[in-house]
């Protein structure tokens, strides 16, 4: 690490309407360092990293480059003096060839024309640079997200960065995944590269970091070593209570003796299977048990809930409920029978962004009465209220529209349209994803104090710590099969690792 | 912030989405004011009103009709081209039962109305149960429903003669026409079919996102098919307005273009072609803008062959004011001469 920093700032201040997003703050980003901004939603990570690469300005303070002011009103100019960006979502063409994205906008040409063999034959140096070999005339969509973000951290590479920013990088890449962008992370930092990363996950966070910054309120709470910060310490900084980093620790003890397994099933799936997605299948759960899903990306997780739920048809196996068997061909079927279901994609599939916290909320309800039963407006505000109080969701009222709110927040708004719909099991497909920590605890006891009341759970993460921590028995599921099933003693997140990883080990 | 402070109220007024359409009716008011001082004025002869508001009113219904079929349509994410087409065999089957035999006025307007609700109905199963685009879908009805209409009406111009009929499009009921009395049944009829039953809501949702509103459990194919159903009924409405209007059936011109007006309404009211969100009275402001625009662009003396382009340009500006980012354009420019000139001085 050498003595100056790379990038610095000074008593960078901004403002929105009401919100002071970034107040005063000094930052500090050296070459050849993987620094982590952590912080809740909304405490300014976001902000100070637009404001870093020219999507905002900043109201007061300084950006300094190489200890020179400077000034970007563009992402464009931030790109020129060698900051380049990766948000969460991959921002590439899907449809474009993997060559076509790393040289879009910058072609090589020959005779005016482009010159695809140089294109070709440059994309593949670049990715090779990341120890990386495609074929790069395949179109991009053809690979998986996480390699589709290589193929951006590559683009970024290609055009001489100094700097590289990567915004919750790893949020929608299984483990594996998340491994292999750490080397190619660890490998641009031995070159000297300096990388800013924000993330969500505390394993990930102190698997790579070298320094820690740490926000809360639009405030920088602190600079740290990541080897000086303990886990708990951390926590407690960023939500700002002294007990949260307890919380973390003792959560399992908090875990109530799983209670009689042998109850008659809610729901009891038998060999259900969809070709080319999921492979036969068995799972039952009962009222008042979590039933933990654990496995990587694609091991057939969220695909079983979608099978369950009806979202995708099963064309084999049965499912019953209450010991009748059912067909369960459309969502509505579903819901009709008890279930509710959270999906993994938010945004996609979640919410209905344009319309309110009360719309959203009573969408399921209303969906089951049918268009004739219209719920009365003073019921309608009379639910929204009452689970905006109940489940602690933060908004200036009901009115206000679903796609402002912060990740947590709407996520509990979708938890409180299943739950007016009084379901008998809900499928949490990872509830807690893109959420801080703070509302990360707050969900898993909501989800928890509405398991001892009789609601059968069945919980899907990715973060295997959070399954064991939550779950009275974990289905392992590996290559869109259901491996294992552990439940009471058996469990711990070492054996449910190894089962996963299953021969690859 | 250095922009200059408005009064609370009036903020809030131009952030209200029927301020635009509201402003430009007003707006087109004025110039036939300007232009003929007597054009508000309505005198009441032999039980009917009379005047110019009166015959844009009536002229406009029709299209206000299917403006509304239009509207829920849209909001869907969908669209419905084949509603000009529909006008043509809702008439033509109007005229060809009253050809048969001039008394049997009610199976005239149920024919026609069944015939409408079936044309919708077919759309409502290509979009919402085969999965065709909605453009392509309703684009079959829309050449082939020329056709149908030219086939009952034989080619020909059928005229029609039976006053009940002729009442619909025609007649005067309680000093107003017959016709605005329709077109405000149904513009009523819409509203609480959308605010009172959950249908709005189920529109909306599916308009802004339809994964979403399945994975809620809602059905929403049966919301969509609906949705088209509705439109082919107001067609069909519109359609024996037209007829009876005009007091003949056209399978060929009857109609011709109406679904251009009407999406042209729906959007001038504020409805984005993107589906979800919806306003019926902007419809209802959209085709009273296209009918007045039409009125004054004749009153004023514009040359017939200049009339479709100056429609145009009103139209584009209309849509230019009705633009946020447009807007903010204007803005920036008109503050940045002010600022160039008051330096100068």
């Amino acid at each position: 690490m050498s003595a100056s920093p790379i990038l610095e700032t000074v008593g960078l201040t901004r403002t929105f309407p009401g919100v002071r997003a970034l107040d005063r703050v000094d930052f500090r980003l050296y070459p050849g360092e993987i620094h982590t901004l952590m912080g809740q939603n909304g405490a300014g990570k976001s902000t100070l990293i637009n404001v870093l690469t020219g999507v905002h300005a900043p109201e007061a303070g300084e950006i300094r480059l190489a200890g020179e002011a400077v000034h970007f009103s563009t992402p464009q100019e931030a790109e020129a003096a060698g900051i380049q960006t990766l948000y969460q979502e991959v921002n590439l063409c899907p449809n474009l060839s993997v060559a076509e994205n790393i040289f879009a906008g910058r072609q090589p040409r020959k005779r005016g024309l482009i010159d695809w063999k140089t294109i070709h034959r440059r994309a593949e140096a670049a990715l090779a640079e990341l120890n990386l070999s495609l074929d790069v005339t395949q179109s991009l969509d053809t690979y998986p997200i996480a390699m589709q973000q290589m193929v951006a951290i590559a683009r970024a590479m290609s055009v001489d960065a100094r700097i590289l920013i990567l915004d919750e990088p790893t949020s929608s890449l299984d483990e594996g995944e998340v491994a292999r962008l750490f080397e190619v992370l660890r490998k641009l930092k031995a070159s000297g590269i300096a990388i800013l990363f924000v993330t969500h996950f505390l394993e990930q966070t102190y698997a790579i970091s070298d320094r820690i910054t740490v926000m809360r309120n639009g405030e920088r709470e602190g600079e740290y070593l990541a080897a000086d910060l303990p886990v708990q310490t951390l926590v407690a900084k960023m939500v700002g209570l002294q007990d949260a980093g307890e919380r973390l620790t003792h959560a399992e003890v908090a875990h109530g003796p799983a209670t009689a397994t042998d109850a008659e099933p809610y729901l009891a799936a038998q060999g259900v299977a969809r070709r080319g997605v999921l492979n036969p299948l068995d799972l039952e759960v009962q009222p008042g048990q979590i039933l933990g899903l654990a496995g990587l990306l694609g091991s057939g997780r969220t695909e079983t809930a979608r099978l369950l739920f009806g979202a995708d048809r099963a064309d084999a196996g049965a499912v019953r409920i209450q010991g009748k068997v059912v067909k369960l061909t459309s969502p509505r079927d579903a819901v009709r029978h008890g279930l509710a279901y959270c999906p993994e994609d938010r945004k996609k599939e979640g919410i209905v962004a344009d319309l309110s916290i009360r719309e959203n909320i009573v969408l399921a309800l209303q969906a089951q009465l049918g268009w004739w039963r219209m719920i009365r407006r003073s019921r309608q505000r009379e639910l929204a209220n009452e689970y905006i109080e109940q489940l602690g969701i933060k908004a200036r009222d009901a009115e206000q529209a679903i796609g402002l709110l912060s990740g947590g927040n709407q996520q509990k708004v979708l938890l409180a349209r299943w739950l007016a719909t009084k379901p008998r099991l809900l499928i949490l497909d990872e509830p807690t994803r893109g959420i801080d920590v703070a509302a990360k605890f707050e969900i898993m006891d909501r989800v928890r104090a509405l398991c001892a009341k009789g609601l059968g759970i069945l919980f899907i993460s990715s973060e295997i710590s959070e399954v064991v921590r939550v779950s009275d028995r974990i289905a392992v599921l590996r290559d869109r099969r259901k491996v294992a099933e552990l439940s009471g003693a058996a469990r711990s997140e070492h054996e449910v690792y190894d089962l996963i990883a299953g021969d690859r080990r | 912030m250095t922009r200059p402070a408005l009064p609370l109220w009036l903020t809030l007024a131009l952030r209200h989405p029927l301020v635009w359409p509201a402003a430009t009716l007003v707006c087109l008011f004025v110039v036939d004011v300007v232009h003929r001082g007597n054009f508000l004025s309505i005198t009441l002869l032999g039980g009917h009103l009379f005047g110019a508001p009166i015959d844009i009113l009536m002229r406009a219904a029709p299209l206000v009709v299917v403006s509304l079929g239009m509207t829920l349509v849209i909001a869907t994410r969908g669209i419905d081209i084949s509603v000009g087409a529909v006008v043509a065999i809702a008439g033509a089957a109007a005229a060809t039962v009253l050809a048969d035999d001039p008394s049997r006025v009610g199976a005239a307007f149920g024919a026609a109305l069944v015939v409408g609700l079936v044309a919708g109905m077919w759309n409502g199963l290509l979009v919402a149960f085969v999965g065709m685009q909605p453009i392509i879908a309703t684009l079959i009805l829309m050449v082939a429903g020329r056709g149908v209409a030219q086939l009952l009406t034989g080619g020909q111009i059928i005229p029609i003669g039976a006053p009940g009929y002729l009442f619909a499009g025609g007649g005067y009921f309680a000093l107003v026409p017959c016709a605005v009395w329709i077109a405000i049944a149904v513009t009523v009829l819409t509203a609480l079919i959308v605010n009172r039953t959950a249908l709005g809501l189920f529109i909306r949702s599916i308009g802004v996102n339809p994964v979403a509103a399945r994975l809620a459990g809602l059905s929403s194919q049966a919301v969509v098919f609906g949705a088209y159903a509705f439109c082919g009924v107001t067609a069909a409405i519109a359609g024996i307005l037209i007829s009876s209007n005009v007091r003949s059936a056209d399978g060929n011109n009857a109609g011709l273009l109406l679904e251009l007006d009407a999406i042209l309404a729906v959007t001038l009211g504020g409805t984005s072609l993107l589906g979800g969100r919806f306003s019926l009275a902007g419809t209802v402001l959209g085709a009273l803008i296209i009918q007045t625009l039409t009125y004054t662009t004749y009153s004023i003396g514009v040359p017939p062959e200049a009339t479709l382009v100056v429609k145009a340009v009103v139209v584009l500006l209309v849509c230019l004011i009705q633009s946020p980012a447009a807007r903010a354009f204007a803005f920036h420019q008109l503050r940045r001469i002010a600022l160039a000139r008051r330096a100068r001085a």
